[in-house]
């Protein structure tokens, strides 16, 4: 049973993700985008993760989507940009683009075909392993990858005083005169 | 002080002067004391020597400076050698160069340069002696050069008139090429003998080769030949003496006529052991000297420039010089070599006071009836001229008939008429020099007398001409001479009274005005060739200039070139092939990151499948 | 249990939409767009290598990688949007195509 729901689950992804490429209204690619990010949560709980399923929905579909959206929210000017979308989307211009595409697709799927049957069937005979609880992730996070945490947070850290700095409008930004009194 | 500490001052004395000179500044008075000085106590030094081995016959000494190369099987030194044959060279050079220096100051002392160029003439002086006085072919050629150098540096020593520059450079590059001839031969020498050491080479080269195995020795005496050919301006290196005359006249005096143009014959002389070996090559030598003796004396005879006469003629009689080392009679060549320096030396600097006198004037048509305004010059030129012309009793006359019994006795008759034809020549066209110069109607006079210093120059070169028949015997134990006693009465009686003959000839045309003049047009041509110095100038432009020239044009666009501008061409082609993929479009470069994954796996993918 | 070649056919057929939505959108909001999509494939690889690993403890590695790949989303979206935003500030459009200064 749990294959069909797969089955289903990735034809819904795959689905939303070629229609979120190819629209040409910036606010429907967004929602098909929020749709396939659901997909691959759905996908993440069918693997067992729940903790990555629920990041996912969370931060990945609730944060990120969301700032896509306030940020066309701000670009977005209804039907001129629709035109102008439609005049730089077109098929006909992007055929370099597929074929280039699907000759890597179809190479990677070859490389896939590749794989001997029997490792795969020795893994998917494999018994299902206890389910992993945030409680065994926050121990790991803590202990042999708090190094991880730390770089992440600096990350995160730049990417904040960078997205801040760089979209300051140039008319905030004053030199101020040099104050000898100091 | 030891005599070998005092045989290494000589050559080291002028040298030092030099770099003082070069290197302070100092007062003309001065200038002429530390030259003049250094130069005259060198020739104090040279005839003590003289004195100490007086009789003397086979005396050597040796002295060294220090080692200068030693690598495997080269080991040079800066070693000195005297023996007789240098020990004339040297009391020859120092003496003539210091009367020559004592000239210099008075001739040279309205010039701004005075002092460059006394720096120049004793550097001059210590190459000569280096030369001289070298143990080793290797400190000789350094002398070579360092003579070759000076002689450029003094010919263009005004530098301001661009003629002097050309006259200088054809100086230097045409002795060049016989100095390059005489390098190859030094290689090839080192290369067969082991060893640069003038003695040693002498005696090894007997021992290495012998008169039947030859071919190798004669090709190193070919190329020392060459040099000499070279630097004592013999046929056909010789047209650079007369554009030489370009430098100031004690320059001319001192290097043209005493010294540097006798450096060929020294080293013939001092090879002679070695070029024993290769009588073709001797017999090459005399014939060089035959053709030279010739050219030059029928050039001299029609010559309207002073100094260029006194070219010629320097060039005919080192003619003479070759032409006795030829026959084997070195002894006799040196023994010319010597009076040749005081008669030739004499006439220079008389030349170079008419010069000074007449306020620049070199044409000789120009001048005439001197002889009472100019008493002091006058006399200097009858004697230099009568000892050209080897009027007897004269020191030219001794050595001229020593060389040319020496001819005889050597079986060369053709040779031997041929050096009577240069000797009446000679004589012809010593005494049309001075009955034009002296005699005759007064046209211009001169403005200024010479100076005190140029004239007690004139007059110790005076005595010497007159006196300097005796010759040193310490060079017939040397070189010995040829047996020269079955001589017809002709031979014997012919060169001399051969002068008179042509000083009459040259009375007789000189009263009849032919000189200066040619009535005749069939003789135009002639004439013309023979004042153009045989029109070597021309035949050597042709031969040699003209198709550098139009080489030189044909690679107008520089043939070799055209290989590395292919190279910068293709990789300017690549650099515009590869700067396209630069076109600073975002997609085209995510789309070159797509192909380049799709190739990495393709290539992975292939792998794969071998397997 | 899910054969394991379906999970990686559906994160390479992601990937490779992903892949096209780069190279043939010419406005910018859409290429980061497209971005997303790849992240998300490579994130489901991810999970489910950890998923797949054969030691017999679970194994939640691939889940911490997903958290670093979610740090790593956040901030370049962050970072994009602004540059977009700064973009439009200064060219009033968003096409790509008429960036091309930085060349020779």
């Amino acid at each position: 049973m749990l294959d069909t729901i797969f089955i289903i689950t990735a034809a819904v992804i795959l689905i939303s993700a070629l229609l979120t490429i190819t629209a040409h209204n910036v606010v429907h690619a967004l929602l098909y985008l929020v749709i396939t990010m659901l997909g691959v949560s759905l996908v993440f709980f069918l693997l067992g993760s729940s903790f990555a399923a629920a990041l996912q929905i969370i931060v990945y579909a609730g944060a990120i989507m969301v700032l896509f959206i306030f940020v066309t929210m701000m670009l977005h000017q209804g039907e001129k940009s629709l035109a102008q979308e439609r005049h730089l989307f077109h098929f006909s211009t992007s055929i370099t683009a597929f074929i280039l595409c699907s000759i890597l697709f179809c190479e990677l799927a070859y490389l896939i075909l590749l794989t001997p049957v029997e490792t795969l069937s020795s893994l998917s005979q494999a018994q299902y392993s206890p389910a992993i609880t945030v409680k065994q992730i926050g121990i790991q996070l803590y202990g042999p990858y708090s190094l991880l945490v730390v770089i992440s947070a600096l990350m995160l850290l730049s990417a904040l005083i960078t997205a801040i700095h760089i979209s300051k409008s140039a008319a905030s930004i004053k030199i101020k005169p040099e104050d000898n009194n100091l | 002080m030891s005599l070998s500490n005092l045989l290494l001052v000589i050559p080291l004395l002028p040298l030092l002067s030099a770099i003082i000179l070069l290197f302070c500044n100092l007062s003309r008075l001065w200038i002429s004391v530390l030259a003049v000085g250094s130069i005259s106590s060198v020739s104090l030094i040279s005839l003590f020597l003289n004195f100490h081995f007086w009789q003397q016959t086979d005396f050597v000494l040796t002295a060294s400076l220090g080692n200068w190369i030693n690598i495997a099987q080269l080991n040079i030194g800066f070693g000195l050698y005297l023996d007789s044959l240098s020990l004339v060279m040297i009391t020859i050079i120092s003496g003539v160069g210091a009367l020559i220096h004592l000239y210099s100051t008075g001739f040279m002392f309205e010039d701004k340069s005075f002092k460059r160029y006394f720096t120049y003439l004793n550097l001059f002086v210590s190459a000569m002696l280096f030369l001289v006085l070298a143990d080793n072919l290797l400190l000789l050629y350094l002398g070579w050069e360092g003579v070759g150098l000076c002689s450029y540096l003094l010919i263009g020593f005004w530098y301001q008139d661009k003629n002097n520059n050309l006259a200088a450079n054809k100086a230097f590059l045409m002795t060049r090429i016989g100095d390059t001839a005489m390098a190859i031969g030094l290689f090839l020498l080192f290369i067969q003998l082991g060893t640069l050491d003038i003695q040693a080479i002498q005696i090894k080269a007997h021992i290495v080769w012998s008169l039947s195995d030859n071919t190798i020795a004669s090709i190193c005496c070919l190329l020392l030949l060459g040099g000499a050919v070279g630097k004592s301006a013999q046929f056909p290196l010789q047209n650079w003496l007369p554009d030489a005359m370009a430098g100031p006249t004690p320059v001319s005096a001192l290097i043209h006529a005493a010294t540097m143009v006798t450096a060929g014959i020294y080293l013939i002389a001092r090879n002679s052991q070695l070029f024993q070996l290769a009588p073709d090559v001797l017999y090459i030598v005399a014939l060089i000297g035959t053709l030279t003796l010739l050219l030059g004396a029928s050039a001299a005879m029609v010559q309207s420039d002073l100094k260029r006469i006194l070219a010629y003629s320097t060039i005919s009689q080192l003619g003479y010089m070759f032409l006795a080392l030829g026959v084997g009679a070195g002894a006799s060549a040196v023994f010319h070599l010597m009076t040749h320096a005081f008669f030739k030396a004499l006439l220079f600097l008389s030349a170079g006071a008419l010069i000074y006198s007449l306020h620049h004037e070199h044409n000789i048509f120009k001048m005439g009836g001197l002889f009472k305004k100019l008493p002091v010059v006058a006399v200097s030129f009858a004697i230099g001229c009568s000892a050209l012309a080897s009027l007897p009793f004269t020191s030219g006359f001794f050595s001229k008939e020593l060389i040319l019994e020496q001819v005889i006795a050597s079986n060369s008759i053709g040779l031997w008429w041929a050096a009577v034809l240069g000797a009446f020549i000679t004589a012809f066209y010593s005494a049309r020099l001075f009955f034009v110069v002296f005699l005759g109607q007064a046209q211009l006079s001169p403005n200024k007398t010479p100076t005190k210093a140029m004239s007690i120059a004139l007059i110790i070169l005076c005595l010497f001409s007159l006196l300097g028949g005796i010759q040193p015997s310490g060079l017939t134990a040397l070189m010995p001479p040829l047996n020269a006693d079955n001589l017809t009465v002709l031979q014997h009686r012919l060169p001399i009274i051969l002068p008179f003959i042509a000083i009459s000839v040259a009375w007789w045309m000189f009263k009849t005005e032919r000189f200066g003049k040619t009535q005749y047009s069939a003789l135009k041509g002639i004439h013309q060739l023979l004042k153009s110095g045989w029109a070597f100038d021309q035949m050597y432009y042709i031969i040699f200039i003209q198709p550098f020239k139009f080489i030189c044009q044909l690679n107008k666009h520089d043939v070799i070139d055209l290989f590395y501008r292919l190279i910068e061409k293709t990789s300017c082609v690549f650099h515009k092939l590869f700067s396209k993929f630069q076109n600073g479009h975002l997609r085209s470069y995510n789309a070159s990151l797509v192909i380049f994954c799709i190739l990495a796996f393709a290539w992975f993918l292939s792998g794969e499948l071998i397997k | 249990m899910i054969p394991i070649n379906w999970i990686l056919f559906l994160s390479l057929s992601l990937f490779s939409i992903g892949i096209f939505g780069v190279l043939a959108r010419r406005n910018l909001l859409f290429v980061l767009i497209s971005l997303e999509l790849m992240l998300n494939a490579v994130v489901i690889l991810f999970v489910a290598a950890s998923r797949y690993h054969e030691a017999s403890v679970a194994n939640s590695d691939g889940q911490i990688m997903y958290l670093l790949v979610l740090t790593l989303a956040a901030s370049e979206i962050a970072v994009g949007l602004s540059l977009v935003i700064h973009m439009y500030r200064q060219h009033h459009h968003l096409d790509i195509d008429k960036l091309n200064k930085l060349r020779d």
